[in-house]
């Protein structure tokens, strides 16, 4: 290795002299804009530190000069959303479900309100276009079929306390018997095939004959002599189209034989009543939603209900409560 | 003597071997377990075939002279063969992103995404790049201190070592083995191995700087070294775990929740940071001036960047946890030091790109410079897109998306994919003693293919991860979210089919270059190879 320096010829630039298995270095200062880059970037950064939360000490760490966190950011966002919708919000949470499509702005929040909430809570099951997954046995919630009813009132009775889960007393709750061991399993086939019929399906008439008699003394107490089920009871209409676990005939079978059953949370303390009723709300509007029929409005109530202020989202430029230095509100707890 | 005690230590582990089969917890230790004892019991037989009978004296051995570059063709050849396996394994897993059919039945659980995933990472991470860092620090660091490997055949150990440690962390991944830390998801045996291995490579490394004949350490060297001491620190800190049984995979964390994150992600920074990074760049300067043929634009720049690229480097692994548990200050120190880094990474990418001063030309004319050329390209952009994407209001937008996705490969497919690929296309004639590559033309059609490669999949990746982005924060007049996750990925489907073309395409390029360098090594015009005597 030889230290001599030299001149390049291509650069002209000077060597540093040293010599690594042929490589040699040229003695190139520093670029001058990558230099004042780099200073520039140090001098930002110092800057950056003082302004925000950065250098840790003996206990905490600075908070800089603007004060700025990411809680507070995130906490005063979702201040300002309550409160731009607080008035919607309780009215929805307080008015009479059988009248809420009267009043269309506040129809129009609570089905915005409850796509949200579908979306974040209900999509995993049901789907993202709530057309349920027939191999899982979630039901689709676009159709006309309810098992429990089709109101608004009725879908948020099935939200807020779900059905057949352990967590909620007040949960729908519903058990077809196991007939595996009841009936044979001629008597079995039998059935599914005259239920099959009920619905207007190919079946074995022979078989469905001897179904007949089955079905009158085993299912009707629930289904219904026509087979049309019962909301009551949530046993489903098995005359329809709609079949949750499958319609043919070994799927009918299976069904008589171990009934599988569907479980569904709670959403009551999780989602709270104006979230509850929003969600009922979507659903109701996805298409299969029946009118409330049970307690007719008139003129009076109409007018009353209608007394909602319009959405102002997004809000005014007046500051949050946070923002103003007041206590911030704490975020509302949904689980 | 020492073939007895040779002998004693191989018994000794075959036989521990053996029990560990027996009383394994898992089938993916006791899997393991046969592997060691198999390997154990061969080298015992092995030792047994070849030691002299007593009295008689061993057959001297010729003195080992020039470089040692036994260890480097196998390490260019493991290189190869991983690049192909982790390039495959990931365009399959883009996939089955795109049709999660192909998440097939039968072999479940052993070849769903979420196992091969890690198994895609570590290959093309630690197989691929790590092979190719050790073949070529061996490689350089031989030449550029004109010095024979330092430990004898220690180098050997550190190539076996180092390759039956992916072994163990692809197949522990297929059996279910994983501690879930990116980029850490070996178990904690196969941790220790790794230190074990990790540790020869260093005292190799550091014994060959230290008989060099040259008065200077060449820049090459202080990144391959900066590279293997850092990540020594870092694979021993976030690793740090207690076994729930010694007969067993599964281990327990020593940090938890937050701590335990910052850990892992002060570690996966540094990953990329020292093992994509800093090794590769040594590897940068040392092939990129012997392929031009021209000196390294500036020695200043070289010193000023690399003091300042592992000082700054090692702090902002919390840009990575913006919007999470880890408290604010920390995210703020993560993010100015990534912003700071921007101007240091950049001193590696002109210090390679102004190296070709005066032999611009040779882009036109030669695929090896043109790959070295598109290679800084991406080091560039990555590293300037890196510190962008720091920044906590980028982030906000950017993270948990297909954006960080086609961040990191247009960073490893370009910068450390296309760089490994000319690296190999030099050393390949070199090393097995041939004037030049098999076909230049297929060099040419390797470049095209990575490059175009690389720009179908980040420029989906791009594209899907600002849409999902969006997507994700869209809210209605009245705050409320828009779209249902599921939404966004239904969304994404062209994009992922874009991006797994792009893999086909990047994975087609590789088996090119296997097979050039399959024919350059079997090619007939084969001359001795010259065991080169160090300078002076």
């Amino acid at each position: 290795m030889s230290d001599r320096k030299e001149i390049d010829e291509a650069t002209g630039t000077e060597t540093t002299g040293h010599d690594w298995d042929g490589i040699k270095e040229l003695n190139t200062p520093l670029p001058r804009w990558w230099l004042w880059t780099f200073y520039a970037t140090v001098v930002w950064g110092v800057i950056y530190t003082i302004l925000f939360p950065a250098w840790p000490m003996v206990s905490g760490a600075t908070v800089g000069l603007l004060g700025y966190s990411t809680r507070a950011e995130v906490a005063a966002e979702v201040e300002r959303v309550a409160l731009s919708n607080a008035e919607l919000t309780e009215s929805l949470a307080t008015i009479d479900l059988g009248v809420l499509e009267e009043n269309a702005a506040l129809h129009d929040f609570a089905v915005a309100a409850g796509a949200s909430v579908f979306r974040n809570h209900c999509s995993q099951c049901h789907g993202a276009g709530a057309a349920g997954v027939q191999a899982g046995g979630y039901p689709n919630l676009l159709d006309d079929d309810w098992l429990w009813g089709g109101q608004i009132e009725d879908i948020a009775i099935t939200v807020r306390h779900g059905i057949r889960n352990e967590e909620d007393a007040g949960a729908r709750f519903s058990e077809m018997p196991a007939f595996e061991g009841i009936l044979t399993d001629e008597e079995i086939a039998a059935t599914a095939a005259f239920v099959r019929g009920l619905s207007g399906l190919d079946h074995d008439a022979a078989l469905a004959s001897d179904g007949a008699e089955l079905f009158a003394q085993n299912c009707t107490a629930c289904h219904g002599e026509d087979g049309r089920g019962d909301r009551e009871l949530g046993a489903p209409n098995l005359a329809d189209a709609i079949w949750l676990r499958g319609g043919r005939q070994e799927d009918i079978e299976r069904q008589l034989r171990t009934p599988r059953h569907g479980v569904m949370p709670p959403w009551g303390d999780r989602l709270g009543e104006a979230q509850i009723r929003a969600v009922a709300a979507y659903v109701h509007g996805l298409g299969g939603g029946e009118r409330q029929v049970a307690a007719p409005v008139d003129d009076a109530e109409a007018e009353a209900a209608a007394e909602v202020p319009p959405a102002s989202y997004p809000a005014g430029a007046e500051p949050t409560p946070a923002e103003a230095g007041e206590p911030p509100v704490e975020p509302v707890e949904t689980d | 003597m020492s073939d007895y005690l040779k002998l004693v230590g191989f018994g000794l582990l075959a036989f521990l071997a053996a029990m560990g089969a027996d009383w394994a917890r898992d089938p993916a230790y006791m899997l393991h377990a046969i592997i060691v004892l198999v390997l154990s019991a061969s080298a015992f037989l092995w030792t047994l075939r070849t030691m002299p009978a007593d009295g008689v004296p061993r057959a001297p051995r010729p003195a080992p002279g020039g470089y040692m570059d036994g260890p480097v063709r196998a390490g260019v050849i493991a290189t190869a063969f991983w690049g192909a396996a982790g390039f495959l394994v990931g365009t399959w897993i883009a996939f089955q992103l795109a049709f999660p059919a192909l998440n097939i039945e039968w072999a479940q659980p052993y070849a769903n995404f979420g196992r091969l995933r890690p198994l895609h990472t570590s290959a093309v991470i630690f197989a691929f790049g790590g092979n190719a860092l050790i073949a070529t620090s061996f490689y350089v660091v031989q030449r550029t201190c004109g010095a024979r490997l330092w430990g004898g055949n220690a180098g050997w150990f550190v190539f076996w070592g180092y390759n039956l440690f992916i072994v163990l962390a692809a197949t522990g991944y297929l059996l279910g083995a994983t501690q879930s830390k990116e980029y850490a998801e070996p178990e904690w045996y196969v941790d220790i191995w790794l230190t074990i291995v990790w540790l020869v490579y260093l005292a190799v490394f550091l014994g060959t700087i230290v008989r060099r004949r040259e008065r200077h350490i060449y820049v090459a060297n202080w990144f391959y070294l900066a590279f293997i001491v850092t990540v020594a620190m870092l694979h021993v800190v976030n690793n740090l775990s207690i076994p729930v049984s010694i007969w067993g995979s599964k281990s327990v964390q020593v940090f938890a929740g937050v701590q335990d994150a910052m850990t892992q992600w002060w570690y996966g920074h540094n990953a990329v940071g020292f093992f994509l990074t800093a090794g590769f760049l040594g590897m940068m300067y040392y092939f990129v001036p012997k392929q031009a043929e021209r000196p390294i634009y500036s020695y200043k720049l070289s010193i000023i960047h690399f003091w300042a690229l592992i000082f700054l480097y090692i702090w902002a692994g919390p840009h990575h946890l913006h919007y999470t548990a880890l408290p604010d200050w920390a995210a703020t120190l993560g993010m100015v030091f990534s912003v700071i880094l921007w101007m240091p990474s950049w001193g590696g990418m002109i210090n390679g790109l102004m190296t070709l001063q005066g032999a611009w030309d040779k882009i036109r004319t030669d695929p090896i410079i043109r790959m070295f050329v598109a290679s800084l390209a991406f080091y560039g952009m990555s590293t300037f897109e890196g510190p962008m994407m720091s920044i906590r209001a980028v982030n906000s937008l950017s993270h948990y998306t297909d954006w960080t996705i086609g961040h990191v490969h247009s960073g490893a497919l370009g910068w450390n994919g296309l760089i490994t690929f000319g690296a190999l296309y030099f050393l390949t004639p070199r090393l097995w003693g041939r004037r030049q590559m098999h076909s230049v033309a297929a060099i040419n059609l390797h470049f095209w293919l990575a490059t175009l490669g690389i720009v179908l999949y980040a420029a989906s990746m791009w594209v899907s991860g600002i849409m999902e982005g969006l997507m994700w924060r869209e809210v209605d007049a009245n705050g409320f979210l828009v779209n249902a996750f599921a939404d966004t990925v239904s969304a994404k489907f062209p994009m992922y089919v874009v991006r797994a073309l792009g893999g086909v395409l990047y994975l087609a390029g590789g088996l090119v270059m296997i097979w050039n360098m399959w024919r350059t090594i079997r090619a007939p015009d084969a001359r001795p190879v010259l065991a080169a005597t160090p300078a002076e």
